[in-house]
């Protein structure tokens, strides 16, 4: 089934639609549109969590948990496995996809670059309700520098 | 983690409710931004066609289809290849009128309603699966064929099945097409 597709492709119109419908934003600004597409993701991120095979959700310390998303969640959703995760051991995970599936039809270098942030929200949603289904509160930010590989920066919330 | 490459069923799953989960939380924030349900429905057509009018190269470039000759051809089509690939169903093709230009389709199961127990209170007339009509008249479009696409019965609303109308229409002035834009 060419699921991924249906994905993507519905992913291209939400981001299309629902950041042209915050063309006169309110005080809010630009931020409004990446929360808009962030919560939806965070939704899904916070069903798929719940569909994740079992064994997986008990996990011994915090890195277990990102290594999950980088390659199981990653895996299930992008068919790739993320390709470095980096950490300073003090809550902070830096995740770098150097190939992001949503980027690549895009442009390959620095075209689109301002683009290119909104293409990030809902996955940086997804990333965030995943985690807080599987108990860790976190915010949850991208970057791109070249397209189409983009990092996804993961800051633990202590609660 | 010593665990084999996954390519496992779970896997599969997730990825097919991906869509399903992701579409379910549109059409929820839809039904947060617009009170009436013909706007949610409307927008929902509108994000539909967007997609099916590029859903259609890739259905075209996977599916190899050859040129069809009627209208009942396109509708089987639609149905037994479209659908299935996309969707992994198949609906039952019906033909209304000796002109043969007007068709349904039959789902008895819909998988984009996989996970909606029922509509929520007060939205009685959302049609919550208008996407797929706004799919099947832009992907339509693309190929030269003006349709018309509607809901005729919805599981959803208490009907036995979910039955999606496609009315095709004259065929587009193919001088549109060489208009240079």
């Amino acid at each position: 089934m060419a699921d991924t597709v249906l994905f993507e492709f519905l992913h291209t119109e939400m981001v299309a639609e629902l950041w042209a419908a915050d063309l006169h934003p309110g005080p809010g600004g630009q931020k409004t549109s990446l929360s808009v597409l962030e919560g939806i993701g965070f939704r899904v991120g916070q069903a798929l969590g719940e569909r994740l095979p079992r064994e997986t959700l008990a996990f011994k310390e915090e890195l277990d948990v990102l290594k999950f998303l980088c390659k199981d969640l990653w895996v299930a959703v992008f068919q790739k496995q993320m390709d470095g995760l980096r950490t300073n051991h003090q809550g902070t995970y830096i995740l770098q996809d150097n190939n992001f599936p949503l980027l690549v039809p895009m442009a390959s270098g620095l075209q689109y670059l301002e683009e290119a942030p909104k293409f990030l929200a809902f996955t940086c949603g997804l990333l965030c309700g995943t985690l807080r289904t599987l108990g860790v509160q976190s915010l949850v930010t991208a970057s791109v520098t070249t397209l189409p590989a983009c990092r996804f920066q993961v800051v633990i919330l202590k609660s | 983690m010593s665990r084999r490459t996954p390519r496992r069923p779970e896997y599969r799953k997730i990825n097919k409710d991906l869509f399903v989960l992701t579409y379910g939380a549109l059409v929820a924030q839809l039904c947060k931004d617009y009170e009436k349900d013909e706007d949610v429905n409307a927008y929902l057509d509108k994000m539909g066609y967007g997609i099916g009018t590029r859903l259609v190269e890739d259905f075209l470039a996977r599916s190899c289809v050859r040129r069809c000759h009627s209208y009942s051809e396109i509708a089987d089509i639609i149905a037994q290849v479209a659908f299935k690939m996309y969707l992994g169903i198949t609906p039952s093709v019906t033909c209304h009128n000796s002109s043969r230009n007007e068709f349904s389709l039959i789902l008895d199961k819909n998988p984009l309603a996989e996970f909606v127990e029922e509509l929520p209170a007060g939205r009685s007339s959302l049609c919550y699966c208008s996407l797929l009509c706004g799919v099947i008249r832009g992907a339509l479009e693309m190929v030269n064929l003006a349709a018309d696409v509607t809901f005729l019965q919805d599981r959803l609303k208490g009907d036995s099945v979910t039955e999606i109308g496609i009315t095709f229409l004259k065929k587009l002035d193919e001088k549109k097409y060489r208009r240079k834009k």
